[in-house]
C-alpha cells in the first residue's frame, strides 16, 4: 500500500469518527453543515489574520529599508568629510540590515502563497456549503431509502475529507504567519538590543552625531579661517586703499 | 477512482492510470520512508503531473470522498509525518 492510500485512510478515518457518533446520520447532516460553516468562519478569520501580519511586515521592511538608505547617505558625508572610518562603520551597519531584510523576503512570500491558497480554499469550501445546503434536505426527506443512505455516508465523508483539506490549509497559513512574524520579531529585537544599535533611529544616531560635530568643528575652522581672512583682508585694503583712491 | 490533491482539490482518474499511479505511490512512500527529500519532490511532481493533465477535476459542488488523497508540492516530510500520526509507515 502507498503513501496516497494511506492518507486517503487517514482522512476518512477522520471523517468516520463524525458519523459513528451520531444514532441517526440525519442528525449528522445537520452537524456537518454548521461544522463547514464554522471551519468557513474559522478560514475566513485565518485570511485576515495573514493580511495583518502581511501588512505589519511589509511596514516594518519599509521602515527598515528607509534605515538602509539613510546610512547610505550617512556614509557619503563620512567620505565627503575626509572621514573613511565613520563611513565604513555606516556601511557595515547598512549591510547588517540589508542581510536581515533578505533574510526576511522568503518567508514573507512563502506567508503570500499560502494566503492565496487559503483563500482558494475558502472559496471552494464557501461553494461546496451552498451545494450542501440543497443536498442535505433532499438526503433527510429520502432517508429511509437504502440508497439515500448510502449517498449520506458519502455526502459526510466528501465533508469530513473537504474539512480537514481547508484544515491543513488554514495550519499551513498560521504556521507560515507566525514564521514570518517571529523573523521580523528577530530583526526588531536585534535593533533593539543593541547589537544594530544606534544605526538609525532620528535624533539618538551616533554617526548622525559624529557628522554634527564634524561640521559644527568644520564650521569653527571656516569662521576661523574667515576671521583670519577678515583681518588679513583689512590689513590688505588698507594697503589697497591708497592705490586705488590713486587710480582714481 | 477518485483522488482528493491535498488544497488543490478532488480529480477523477481512469483505472489505467490508477495502475501508473500505484508504483509510483509504492515509490512515494519508500522516500518518505527513507527521508529521502529529493525523491519525494520528484517522484510527487510526477504523480502531480499525470493527475492534473490526465484526470478530469471534479467541480467544488461535488460532495463525496476520494480513494486516495495526494499530497501537494508544498508537503514537506514532516507534514506528511504529522498526517500519519501515531499510525507511523510501517505496514501492518
Amino acid at each position: 500500500m502507498g503513501l496516497m492510500n494511506r492518507l486517503g485512510t487517514v482522512f476518512k478515518a477522520k471523517a468516520n469518527k463524525m458519523v459513528d457518533k451520531a444514532e441517526d446520520p440525519r442528525e449528522v447532516l445537520d452537524l456537518s453543515y454548521s461544522q463547514m460553516q464554522d471551519m468557513l468562519r474559522q478560514a475566513k478569520g485565518g485570511i485576515a489574520d495573514v493580511a495583518a501580519a502581511k501588512k505589519r511586515i511589509e511596514m516594518q521592511a519599509t521602515d527598515h529599508k528607509a534605515k538602509v538608505d539613510k546610512l547610505h547617505s550617512q556614509a557619503q558625508a563620512a567620505l565627503q568629510q575626509g572621514r573613511e572610518d565613520l563611513a565604513e562603520k555606516a556601511l557595515q551597519r547598512r549591510a547588517l540590515i540589508l542581510e536581515e531584510i533578505h533574510g526576511l523576503q522568503p518567508s514573507f512570500e512563502k506567508l503570500a502563497d499560502k494566503e492565496t491558497k487559503l483563500i482558494a480554499n475558502k472559496d471552494a469550501l464557501e461553494r461546496k456549503i451552498q451545494a450542501f445546503a440543497t443536498e442535505k434536505e433532499t438526503l433527510k426527506a429520502t432517508y429511509t431509502a437504502a440508497q439515500a443512505q448510502t449517498r449520506v455516508n458519502e455526502a459526510l465523508a466528501g465533508i469530513g475529507e473537504s474539512m480537514g483539506d481547508v484544515g491543513v490549509a488554514l495550519q499551513r497559513a498560521r504556521d507560515k504567519t507566525t514564521d514570518a512574524e517571529s523573523k521580523a520579531a528577530g530583526l526588531e529585537d536585534l535593533i533593539q538590543r543593541g547589537a544594530l544599535e544606534d544605526l538609525t533611529g532620528g535624533s539618538g544616531d551616533d554617526i548622525d552625531r559624529e557628522l554634527a560635530q564634524l561640521s559644527a568643528s568644520n564650521n569653527v575652522s571656516s569662521e576661523l579661517a574667515a576671521m583670519k581672512a577678515a583681518l588679513g583682508t583689512g590689513t590688505e585694503t588698507k594697503k589697497i586703499a591708497p592705490n586705488s583712491e590713486g587710480t582714481k | 477512482m477518485k483522488i482528493r490533491i491535498l488544497n488543490e482539490g478532488q480529480f477523477e482518474v481512469s483505472d489505467a492510470l490508477i495502475k501508473e499511479l500505484n508504483q509510483l505511490d509504492e515509490r512515494l512512500l519508500a522516500a518518505v520512508n527513507d527521508k529521502d527529500k529529493g525523491a519525494f519532490a520528484s517522484v510527487l511532481e510526477d504523480i502531480h503531473v499525470k493527475v492534473v493533465d490526465q484526470g478530469r477535476r471534479l467541480p467544488d459542488e461535488y460532495i463525496g470522498p476520494s480513494d486516495l488523497l495526494l499530497p501537494d508540492k508544498d508537503t514537506t516530510l514532516d507534514e506528511i509525518h504529522e498526517f500519519l500520526g501515531d499510525e507511523g509507515l510501517i505496514p501492518g
